[in-house]
């Protein structure tokens, strides 16, 4: 009898010490894993900033084969071989010297992405967070068909949403001139979908004790909802920046001068003789990015996440 | 003891009585008092409703403006010869674009991308999500690591990709020193395989969001329960963990659908107006298109394109009433 008992716990003593083998082993391999993901990720990001300190002429000898052959059409099969390097033979700023101080078209594009978006994402913001509020007070059939048609009007790619904003802009005369992004961009439905979200979730007890205190609309809307859906108007905030400073194809197509299109379509057409600064053209480009990520992240998160289950 | 326990229920339903008489009560009051002020009542509901819908004018207006009116007129230029004359012509214009080389090239090639990059998208994503979602060393800022990809801008990372992936490019030194061949990326099937990573490296923190919320609503006690009843870590993930996930599931692979649609960008930014076939986007046709003021074949696009949307979004809404329900009821 007691033998039988001391085998048995030996047997679980065996179990447990395999059974915790096993989850170590299962963390190292989740560890490794986000790990490897992790330098994946951060890789190319790493290697434009540590590539922007490079000298212009560091940078030529390095990758100017690349963008010589690329940059003329036809390719041409030099032998030249290409180093990519982590980290710079010398560090030295003379990149952002010339981008900041002697070339100033760069900092003119950088300008026109900063005149383009900004408007955007304030007025977007006004328009919606009023909007959303008129959701969120009454629910009409009509009003959730109005919706409905906003939220289906959110996920239409460009290839739907760029030919009727190309024929407004074309009949207002609005064309090449910033009027013709800005005014699609400001009544994007991006917003709307997220703050009425929120603001639906305001609870209802709230809304009429205002009412009861004697608020009027706009004092509910100012004094109530937008205080309280503050966290969902820095998530839609963070998620409309970013989608217009990476912008490519409305400027492509509403603006045919180029002398305004914004620094991510000019960016790409960098070619040999400006290769030298077009990493520290780059990194200026991905600061104001990393900056709202760095404070707004939980923003961030919070917003994607309530994107999930769109109809909500 | 049974005795005990027959008295606690009557005294419990006579409480349940008097509750229902309170209720009945005070419903009849409210009865009446609606009753006397039903005129009131209403107005003042009107009045909130109209009201409100001031609020939602601006941002209707514009949409109306800027979206849905002129959206009508591209129905109406896909089924006429030219805006000017205005002649219906039916669906020949549909009959053109689908006849049309290029646009065949399009769909062809954004349809393949999308069938190999959305399903990686999704599996790598949730992989993401468990990895997370155990309990490694270092947690938020894996996660800081995973979604700093979605907040750089494509144009600024788009100069250490050509770097990489350029026929002297620093993928080829690695393929050359390990005996491999040496593959020019950009210029050759291969660059679907370019635009594929580069997918990924962008989308895939924003799907592990929407699986990492998934993954942490699924109550804590039915995993509990499952372990004590001696389930094996497959099982919990295989019978419980991924019926809480299925309608994230297929709100991800929607998601990524839609994303893999805007992929133009990536091209773009890489090859210019003019990719290796593989890679000619919808976009690039759209672009072309609007490049020859050719109204009829950017319609027909538009609408075709917004037809698809229409069906994929339709199947997501179905899906979410479906699978929504069984996981809640």
């Amino acid at each position: 009898m007691k033998k039988e008992k001391s085998l048995d716990r030996k047997y679980t003593k065996g179990r447990l010490r395999r059974k915790k083998l096993w989850s170590t082993f299962k963390l190292a391999l989740a560890t490794c894993i986000a790990a490897a993901f992790a330098v994946a990720f951060l890789l190319p990001i790493i290697l434009t900033i540590t590539n922007s300190f490079m000298s212009s002429s560091e940078i030529a000898a390095n990758y100017g084969s690349i963008f010589a052959t690329s940059s003329s059409g036809g390719r041409v099969y030099v032998a030249e071989k290409v180093n990519l390097k982590f980290i710079p033979d010398m560090v030295s700023f003379s990149q952002y010297s010339t981008v900041l101080l002697r070339s100033p078209e760069y900092l003119f594009k950088f300008w026109n992405s900063v005149i383009l978006v900004g408007p955007i994402v304030l007025f977007q913001l006004i328009v919606a967070s009023l909007a959303s509020y008129g959701f969120a007070r009454y629910r009409g059939k009509l009003r959730e068909i109005v919706f409905f048609a906003y939220i289906i009007l959110m996920l239409m790619p460009y290839q739907v949403t760029l030919v009727p904003n190309y024929l407004v802009s074309n009949w207002l005369k609005i064309l090449d001139t910033n009027w013709a992004i800005w005014l699609p961009g400001i009544f994007s439905p991006f917003a709307v979908f997220l703050l009425t979200k929120s603001m639906r979730r305001i609870p209802v007890a709230t809304i009429e004790a205002a009412q009861i205190d004697g608020a009027g609309e706009w004092q509910i809307y100012r004094r109530i909802c937008l205080p309280l859906s503050r966290g969902s108007l820095c998530s839609a905030a963070i998620l409309v920046f970013i989608d217009y400073w990476n912008m490519v194809e409305q400027p492509l197509i509403l603006l045919t001068d180029s002398e305004k299109h914004p620094l991510s379509v000019f960016l790409s057409k960098i070619n040999e003789g400006e290769i030298g600064l077009a990493f520290a053209v780059a990194t200026i480009y991905m600061v104001p990015t990393l900056l709202v990520f760095l404070y707004g992240e939980e923003y961030l998160v919070d917003g994607i996440t309530s994107q999930g289950g769109i109809k909500g | 003891m049974k005795k005990h326990v027959d008295a606690q229920k009557t005294v419990l339903t006579k409480e349940e009585r008097l509750l229902q008489k309170t209720q009945s009560r005070e419903e009849k009051k409210a009865l009446r008092y609606r009753k006397r002020h039903h005129g009131k009542e209403t107005k003042t509901r009107r009045k909130i409703k109209l009201v409100s819908a001031l609020y939602i004018a601006p941002s209707f207006l514009g949409v109306l403006t800027f979206f849905l009116v002129p959206f009508l007129v591209v129905i109406f230029y896909s089924l006429v010869d030219n805006p000017i004359s205005a002649r219906f012509v039916g669906l020949d214009n549909y009959a053109r674009l689908l006849k049309n080389l290029s646009f065949k090239t399009a769909v062809s090639n954004t349809l393949g991308f999308s069938a190999v990059a959305v399903p990686l998208a999704v599996i790598l994503s949730l992989v993401l999500a468990v990895v997370l979602d155990s309990k490694i060393p270092f947690k938020s800022q894996f996660r800081t690591f995973f979604l700093s990809p979605l907040m750089v801008p494509v144009a600024s990372i788009v100069l250490i990709w050509r770097v990489m992936f350029d026929f002297n490019g620093a993928v080829n030194d690695v393929l050359v020193s390990l005996g491999g061949p040496k593959i020019d990326w950009l210029k050759s099937s291969y660059s679907q395989i370019v635009v594929v990573i580069l997918f990924l490296w962008k989308n895939l923190g924003y799907n592990m969001i929407l699986f990492m919320a998934a993954l942490s609503s699924i109550p804590r006690d039915i995993i509990e329960v499952a372990r004590m009843e001696s389930a094996n870590p497959f099982q919990i993930f295989w019978y419980i963990k991924t019926r809480y996930l299925s309608s994230t599931f297929l709100f991800v692979t929607i998601m990524s659908l839609i994303s893999s649609f805007k992929v133009f960008r990536e091209v773009y930014l890489l090859t210019g107006d003019h990719p290796y076939d593989t890679i000619y986007m919808l976009q690039h046709m759209m672009n072309n298109a609007f490049a020859q003021l050719d109204y009829q074949r950017l319609s027909a696009a538009a609408i075709l394109m917004s037809l698809a949307m229409i069906v994929i979004i339709g199947t997501l809404f179905l899906v979410e009433d479906r699978f929504g329900k069984d996981v809640e009821g």
